[in-house]
């Protein structure tokens, strides 16, 4: 292939190095989508700074780089993903572990949870239940998109699986721990699906970890199906070391009168781009799309997120908040696109940073598509310091600099944690975030989870 | 308490107070009013320790210290409060939490132990009584969507919890209804004692009914141009200030 660049030539040796393994272990149907997705990944490649998504984050940083692609656990890490116990203080959740991105449980690979609802390992549910697979998977993550995306579905086949049948409530959330985990630099991609059927209710807590010290790479997708007068609500917190990149491209097809909220909590990690794509695919629809990230050192956080307003009277909400230290540096680009039949459209989008040091950047970009006349659309980013009138405020009542500082940053950032509906989860997340910018909390102190 | 001399600040270069003296014994309190831009919530700022205005000339001397050398809140742990003419809203930041930091961080500062959460729950209700503000505001976060007068009466509030010293009042008065007022000048009384002072910045002479004042001074143009006992609020209300500006311009000639 001509003009292939040599980053991209990597991977698609990786591919047909690996790809009939796959095929064995992997289900028909997901087989079905590898060869073109492989080949329209051959066509869009990994993306670089050319292209206006990806601007101000350079990928190569971590894809032009050896690693030991990763296509199945063995017996020692089935153990290791199994001793590893989460514990959010008060949470009381269903809990998974996928370890580099592979469901590890031998036994139990789907269980069933009350009132119908199953949770497991992707590549299991597709053997399993086929007719659900064949409705849902694919369809949702666009065609359109990246080449990333292209890539994972020519390669991945496990991952998450959550089906909650119609009308139901699951009163207790799933908590998914996404452990990485290896000896040597690792190159991971899985895939989530989430059915959440007509009247059903569900939230999922995803927390992102790695547990050794080797150069990560993460590409992962999730697909999210919300039907009519659903209630969906994703919570993901990452919590990785400086040597590890992670992307996250998320698709969440809303039917009409669905509420959801995603929220991305960035506590750490090398380079970070979520790619989160909501389409509001019915009538009175609504979702709200958060992201908190605090970075430092080199870190460079990404957030791209992508609105979809494809029928009328649908409302969406954005916000994004960031804390910039040292020399790390962040982008937020945040699309909104509403369609000419999309009248009565609420859109609105927020994003804003504070930059502790000069060295530190911020790119923000609205981009903002409205075919439709009946719209109320606002957007506003903001980059800048540590409000002086604030400091002085608190100072002038006997709060020390150092403790003003802190003050104002945490209430800066709380504004996106108390989106987080779960009760336990905001209260630990406050901690986290205070833990975080109290500049507390290292790489093993991990997130949500203390792990051992 | 509070020993002013020949204060002299800058803003950007330009001189806003132009050799302010004043002197605050305890238990007094002191009446500052003037027009507008005469340097009234400068010199609040001087003393409370904001930069923005650069001390070009003068000794300001506080409880034996020189007030000037301190940080803004190591002026406060001594003792010292300003209510804000324009208090900023905090997003985020919860009264609670605010309060509960301050007044630690003070008893830190004179070697206290922290308050019991109970402790502090309980002086949190007594003083929103005192000074008769609404419960709920307080579980909000820092001045964020409160009205003018709400904003007003926080500062006393806050006041309140910190028991100062030297409380300087910037115009806490305007933008209150008539009740508020009423509150917020009771709040003023029930704290004062022998040995804590008050300077009270304000336009209105209504005010002064309320929380009676040792000595007023009028500040123009930098300077304190005319101190004298609280019947001349009363006059000032009567004739404005063209009648001092006159006096002023007058004695320059002269
Ligand atoms: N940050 C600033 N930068 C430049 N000039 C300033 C600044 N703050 C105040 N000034 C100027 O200093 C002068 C005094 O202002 P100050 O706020 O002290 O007046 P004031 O007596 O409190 O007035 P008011 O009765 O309107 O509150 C004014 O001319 C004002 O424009
Ligand atoms: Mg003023």
């Amino acid at each position: 292939m001509n003009g292939v660049s040599e980053v991209t030539g990597r991977y698609l040796k990786l591919y047909r190095d690996n790809i009939d393994k796959i095929s064995s272990i992997s289900s028909p149907y997901l087989n079905s989508f590898r060869s073109a997705a492989f080949d329209r990944f051959g066509e869009l490649g990994i993306p670089t700074r050319k292209s206006e998504a990806y601007k101000y984050t350079n990928l190569n940083l971590f894809f032009d780089h050896d690693y030991t692609g990763y296509f199945l656990p063995v017996d020692s890490d089935f153990k290791k993903a199994e001793d590893f116990r989460c514990d959010v203080a008060d949470l009381d959740a269903h809990g998974l572990v996928l370890l580099n991105g592979f469901y590890p449980t031998l036994s139990d690979k789907l269980r069933q949870l009350p009132s119908g609802v199953w949770v497991g390992s992707l590549n299991e549910a597709a053997l399993r239940f086929p007719e659900l697979i064949m409705k849902h998977y694919g369809k949702y993550a666009h065609s359109d998109a990246d080449g990333l995306v292209h890539l994972n579905t020519a390669m991945a086949f496990d991952g998450v699986f959550v089906y909650v049948p119609e009308g139901v409530r699951l009163n207790k959330p799933v908590q998914v721990v996404d452990l990485v985990q290896s000896e040597e630099d690792t190159f991971n991609q899985h895939r989530n699906l989430i059915i959440v059927e007509k009247g059903a209710e569900f939230s999922i807590i995803v927390c992102d970890h790695t547990l050794a010290p080797k150069k990560f790479l993460t590409n992962a997708v999730t697909e999210v199906y919300v039907g009519e007068n659903a209630h969906f609500d994703l919570i993901r917190v990452q919590n990785e070391h400086n040597a590890a990149c992670k992307v996250t491209h998320t698709f969440i097809h809303q039917e009409r009168n669905s509420v959801t909220s995603s929220i991305n909590m960035t506590l750490h990690g090398g380079l970070i781009r979520n790619s989160t794509y909501h389409y509001l695919g019915g009538e009175g629809a609504e979702t709200s799309s958060c992201g908190l990230y605090l970075t430092d050192k080199w870190q460079h956080v990404d957030n791209f997120v992508n609105v979809d307003h494809a029928f009328p009277n649908c409302t969406s909400n954005q916000l994004f908040k960031g804390v910039l230290d040292d020399m790390s540096t962040g982008t937020f680009n945040g699309r909104i696109l509403v369609r000419p039949d999309a009248q009565k459209t609420l859109a609105y989008q927020k994003n804003n940073n504070i930059l502790l040091t000069d060295d530190a950047k911020m790119d923000t970009k609205p981009q903002l598509e409205i075919y439709a006349d009946d719209v109320k659309c606002s957007h506003g980013a903001t980059v800048g310091q540590l409000d002086e009138n604030a400091m002085f405020y608190l100072q002038s009542r006997g709060i020390d600099k150092r403790e003003a500082r802190f003050m104002l940053m945490f209430g800066f950032a709380h504004e996106v944690i108390q989106n987080i509906r779960i009760e336990p989860l905001r209260e630990r997340m406050d901690n986290l975030v205070m833990q975080r910018l109290r500049g507390e909390l290292s790489r093993c102190a991990s997130c949500v989870v203390k792990c051992g | 308490m509070l020993d002013i001399k020949n204060l002299k600040a800058s803003i950007g270069g330009k001189n806003i107070l132009k050799g302010i003296s004043l002197h605050v014994k305890p238990g007094e309190i002191h009446a500052i009013m003037g027009p507008n831009g005469s340097g009234k919530s400068t010199l609040a700022s001087v003393l409370a320790g904001r930069e923005f205005a650069e001390v070009t000339e003068g000794t300001v001397k506080y409880m034996g210290h020189d007030l000037l050398e301190l940080s803004p809140e190591d002026r406060a742990k001594e003792g010292i409060f300003l209510g804000f003419q324009y208090p900023i809203e905090i997003p985020g930041v919860s009264m609670v939490n605010f309060m509960k930091t301050a007044i630690n961080e003070k008893r830190k500062h004179h070697g206290l132990e922290p308050l019991s959460a109970s402790d502090f729950l309980k002086m949190m209700r007594d003083k929103k009584e005192l000074v008769e503000i609404d419960s709920k505001l307080a579980n909000r976060s820092v001045n964020e969507g409160y009205s003018g007068g709400e904003k007003k009466k926080n500062e006393i509030f806050q006041m309140a919890m910190l028991e100062p010293t030297l409380a300087i009042l910037d115009e806490t008065d305007s933008g209150l209804d008539i009740d508020a007022l009423r509150i917020v000048a009771n709040g003023v009384n029930k704290l004062k004692r022998p040995d804590n002072s008050f300077i009270v910045i304000t336009h209105y002479q209504r005010l002064l009914d309320y929380i009676v004042p040792d000595v007023v001074h009028v500040l123009y143009d930098g300077r304190i141009v005319k101190t004298a006992g609280k019947e001349l609020a009363l006059e000032l209300e009567a004739k404005g200030y063209d009648w001092i500006k006159k006096e002023v311009e007058n004695n320059v000639i002269a």
